[in-house]
């Protein structure tokens, strides 16, 4: 069938990811250490990855700067005088508009917006696999491809018919539903995950529990669910991350700029036409931003890699 | 044999996938305490026929019964029967004990219950000192005594066995057989089990079904199944290595085959066909005498030897018979060697004759 | 013998009838429900309805009254829009190259048994972890001409040096393309790196003893075997390219005037900021059908040949 081939693709971009990066390299091993290729290859890899480091080596150390120092000074440089004071005031007193209490405000609001979403997304999300993987009735295919589809559709195309559906429901403008949106789009990654994760359990498993007498639900829950850690970090990173990291939602589905998540905020705080621009507040204002994500993305490695290479699909 | 105890029995069972018929009218009686095994290549429908019976899949049409309940509907852990998978299929987080408890524990039976029938199924299988472990703490025969004391726990009438020991290497396998074999002696229960191989098929069956297309082929003892098969197909996959075939006709009593007339002398037919009817005769390697027998052959003649394959305890000789190349089973202290020419001779009443277009035994 | 039916003859020939399809196994129709609703309501019902909606003359409030193709009209004769269009354009060329090129060149170059592989990797990907706020914030602050990089080099002697993209016109697009790339290449990278060592180990023998340069082994063998890798890859970019907003919004807010607007900041102009619902609808549609055209080709590649196959 076309439509299940599709949303195979779709997951085969995570499933070379699994094992592969752990098995060695299979390029041709170079002959000698100093080789002129060598140095081809280690001196391009440098350069390159200078390249990715700067921007974080430059927000820290702008952010740990003095504003003067920042005006005549070299962006690269280490900073001549360490201050805290950027990230203190980026935490506290950076204005938005006509709050002045800081990004800590964001930071809380995107805190819960993202407990709830996250729960919320990984809990469906795994039901669903498992009732697409082992309990597939008619039409359930059809329903998950519509719904793999509808990865793939720019988010601007369903944006307005959700303010409707959220107004509706008396939700639009409020934490919940911005919750509940990103239930939904982060539904199609997360299902088919952990569809495709339940599709590599042995079947006889499942046969087994139905004649131990096991029905729908406690077959998931004490037979399939305690099996499904590893899936469930990695739909959790896809979560975190992406939840933390948006941006469309969050405009377009909060209404008061006191429930802005951080992102949102944060570009406001550093867009903002007003007053004198304090580039070291701006980058701690942005390192605070990124560290959330940063910070699971260091501590989860190779995980990490999986869920967002899975994540990628979601756009 | 009329089963007047049905333990299981399946009415004009259909099953089909789309237009895919997987079962095809099938209907089989299976006695009180019967050892039955399925047996077929792969895609013949034994294991679909199993989940049938096991209420794991939804027949498209017919019945099934267990101890005379129609059972067709019911759910799985309704129907009186324990499973046993080839992949064992233990909850890998639960131990020992509660992957053999987790079905009693859903069917709410009492603890002091529960705890007697773990204990007695632990004592059967000596599976007592792993009741604590986790089945990946377990090697792959432990996990399979594991699995067969879950279905045993039940306390059920029929167990199903799913190639319950496909996944374990041959020695483990052999000695497996024979304590499955033990334990039917012992339970007496109805069991039903599905293999592709048929040595487990021979040694363990009360009877054996052959499958085939959806279809049983032929059903009957293994003594049956071997020496009188009822059709080509069942003559051909029963047997290792197999039966010859030659082509023929049949001239009442002699079987004309090319450069040969073999007199059928005792063979029994099914019923005698007309004269110059087409025909096929299949003659097992280990019919074949040489040596010291030839004295007792009906038919004897003269052929080269094209290759040997030594096997420890017999030697298979290949040879040119008839057209065809034949497979002769010797003994494995026979001295022969390419290009030497043996005596052979051939009994057809050991042989087997079908019908060259119905390939129905006569 | 005989393998015909005759059935238990003992005991209660009970009639069982066949339960109702639809009540067994409720639960996991239940449990779908979720799944249902967001399928069928939000993504599908949403589409159809603003496609729907972009033939009317929704202003602040969405109506239903018809005007055919009037917006799709006024879309095209708007200049933001084709800016808009050509922008994605330049940057969807640029970024597509960029990152399968980019992408391509570190995996290989990671795949040459090197040392320290982990942590080259670990540095490449790290800033997809970032939301594209926070990159385009950070490459705004590189890009600023007074005390970015521009001034760092012109410091450093090189006094006519001029790299201000952000506040150029004719270049903004590559400001945003340098951040977008920044972020990107990363993930593209681990794919093709996956995708390479997913390759037989027994491919570099033999074109080691048929005497084949590395290089030329990397094109003329490997690449055409990672085509399918290629294409997934190919589908994820334009994928993310489409949908480029967060970062224009962050970097440029669309300026320097209108040089680096994006079709998905037209809608979101349009639809929150204009109050012009039916444009931000006809735009949107756009969108759409620019995926569409994205996809069918894939999936035709994908899977049509497969199923003749």
């Amino acid at each position: 069938m076309a439509d299940t081939g599709m949303l195979n693709a779709a997951a085969a971009v995570t499933q070379p990811l699994r094992g592969t990066l752990a098995a060695g390299p299979r390029g041709p091993k170079p002959k000698n250490k100093f080789s002129r290729s060598n140095i081809i290859i280690y001196g391009t890899l440098f350069v390159v990855a200078l390249y990715y480091a700067l921007p974080l080596y430059v927000m820290i150390v702008t952010s740990l700067k003095g504003l003067p120092e920042i005006r005549m000074g070299n962006i690269f440089a280490p900073p001549l005088e360490v201050t805290f004071q950027p990230w203190v005031k980026a935490w506290q007193e950076a204005c938005t508009g006509i709050n002045c209490d800081g990004l800590s405000r964001g930071f809380w609001n995107s805190v819960r917006i993202l407990i709830p979403s996250v729960i919320l997304s990984v809990a469906i999300a795994s039901v669903n696999g498992y009732a697409l993987s082992m309990w597939k009735f008619k039409g359930s295919e059809v329903f998950f491809t519509i719904l793999m589809i509808g990865a793939f559709i720019p988010y601007q195309v369903m944006l307005y018919p959700i303010v409707i559906l959220l107004r509706e429901a008396g939700l639009y403008g409020s934490l919940t539903g911005l919750v509940l949106v990103h239930v939904a789009f982060g539904m199609p990654i997360n299902t088919l995950l952990f569809r495709n994760y339940f599709a590599s359990i042995p079947e006889e498993l499942f046969k087994a529990a139905r004649v131990d007498g096991a029905g729908f639900w406690a077959i998931f829950f004490k037979i399939i669910l305690p099996m499904s850690l590893p899936i469930c970090v990695v739909a959790l990173i896809i979560q975190v991350t992406g939840i933390w990291n948006d941006f469309l939602f969050g405009v377009t589905y909060i209404s008061s700029p006191d429930r802005y998540p951080m992102t949102v905020q944060l570009n406001n705080i550093v867009n903002s036409v007003q007053g004198v621009k304090e580039y070291n507040v701006n980058m701690a204002a942005t390192l605070l931003t990124g560290l959330v994500p940063l910070v699971i993305y260091f501590a989860s490695g190779k995980l990490f890699v999986r869920g967002i290479a899975a994540g990628a699909v979601k756009g | 044999m009329t089963i007047q105890n049905a333990s299981v029995s399946i009415k004009n069972l259909d099953l089909s996938f789309g237009a895919v018929k997987v079962l095809q009218n099938l209907n089989l009686d299976i006695g009180d305490g019967e050892f039955l095994v399925l047996l077929g290549s792969s895609g013949c429908g034994k294991s679909t026929l199993l989940n049938v019976i096991a209420g794991l899949l939804e027949p498209t049409d017919g019945q099934i019964w267990i101890k005379d309940k129609n059972v067709t509907w019911a759910e799985p852990s309704e129907r009186g029967i324990g499973m046993v998978f080839q992949s064992y299929a233990l909850y890998p987080q639960m131990t020992v004990e509660g992957n053999l408890t987790f079905g009693l524990k859903n069917a709410k039976v009492p603890k002091a219950e529960i705890a007697k029938r773990v204990a007695r199924a632990a004592e059967i299988l000596q599976i007592e000192p792993l009741l604590k472990r986790k089945p990946g703490a377990l090697s792959g025969g432990q996990r399979q005594r594991v699995a067969i004391g879950r279905a045993l726990v039940r306390d059920v009438e029929v167990f199903l066995f799913d190639e319950p020991l496909s996944n374990l290497d041959a020695k483990l396998r052999a000695d497996l057989r024979v304590e499955l074999k033990r334990l039917h002696n012992n339970l007496k229960n109805t069991m039903i089990y599905v293999t592709h191989d048929q040595v487990e098929a021979m040694t363990l069956a009360d009877r054996i079904a052959i499958m085939k297309g959806g279809k049983i082929m032929q059903l009957g003892t293994p003594a049956e199944i071997y020496g009188k098969p009822q059709n080509l197909y069942v003559a051909d996959f029963i047997g290792s290595p197999s039966m010859t075939f030659f082509d023929g006709t049949v001239d009442g009593n002699i079987m004309r085959i090319p450069g040969h007339d073999l007199p059928l002398g005792r063979y029994e037919f099914t019923s005698q066909p007309a004269p110059g009817t087409p025909a096929i005769i299949g003659v097992r390697p280990e019919h074949v005498m040489t040596g010291d027998n030839l004295r007792s052959a009906p038919y004897t003649t003269v052929v080269e030897i094209d290759l040997v394959e030594p096997m420890g305890s017999d030697t298979l000789v290949y040879c040119k018979f008839g057209g065809q190349t034949m497979r002769v089973r010797m003994d494995g202290q026979a001295q022969v060697a390419v290009g030497d020419r043996l005596t052979i001779g051939i009994d057809p009443a050991a042989a087997s004759l079908f019908d060259k277009t119905t390939e129905v035994r006569l | 013998m005989t393998t015909t039916d005759i059935g238990p003859n003992t005991g209660p020939r009970e009639t069982v009838r066949r339960p109702s399809r639809f009540l067994r196994n409720l639960s996991p129709k239940i449990a779908m429900l979720p799944l249902i609703f967001t399928a069928c309501v939000v993504f599908l019902g949403g589409t159809l309805w603003t496609v729907l909606y972009s033939f009317t003359k929704s202003g602040l409030l969405p109506r239903l009254s018809w005007v055919g193709l009037d917006q799709y009209e006024r879309l095209w004769s708007s200049r933001k829009w084709i800016v808009s269009i050509e922008n994605l354009a330049l940057y969807g060329i640029c970024s597509l190259i960029g990152t399968l090129v980019i992408g391509f060149t570190l995996a290989a170059l990671l795949d040459r048994k090197i040392r320290g592989e982990a942590v080259f990797r670990s540095i490449f990907l790290y800033p997809f972890a970032l939301s594209f706020i926070v990159t385009g914030l950070v490459w705004q602050w590189i890009l600023n001409p007074e005390l970015g990089l521009q001034n760092v080099v012109r410091e450093w002697g090189w006094t006519s040096f001029t790299f201000d993209p952000l506040n150029n016109p004719e270049i903004v697009m590559f400001g945003l393309l340098i951040a977008g790339l920044w972020q990107g290449t990363g993930l593209i990278m681990c794919i093709m790196l996956a995708g390479l060592r997913g390759i037989d180990e027994d491919i570099w023998k033999a074109a080691r003893v048929d005497g084949i340069g590395t290089v030329k082994t990397y094109i003329r063998v490997i690449i055409p075997m990672m085509r399918p890798v290629f294409v997934t890859s190919l589908v994820l970019i334009a994928a993310g390219i489409v949908k480029l907003y967060d970062l224009v919004v962050a970097q440029t807010s669309g300026g320097p005037g209108i040089s680096s607007e994006v079709p998905a900041k037209y809608v979101m102009t349009a639809m929150f900021g204009g109050q012009n619902l039916g444009q931000g609808f006809a735009a949107s549609s756009m969108m759409l059908l620019m995926v569409v055209i994205i996809l069918i080709p894939w999936a035709y590649l994908e899977f049509g040949g497969k199923k003749h196959g």
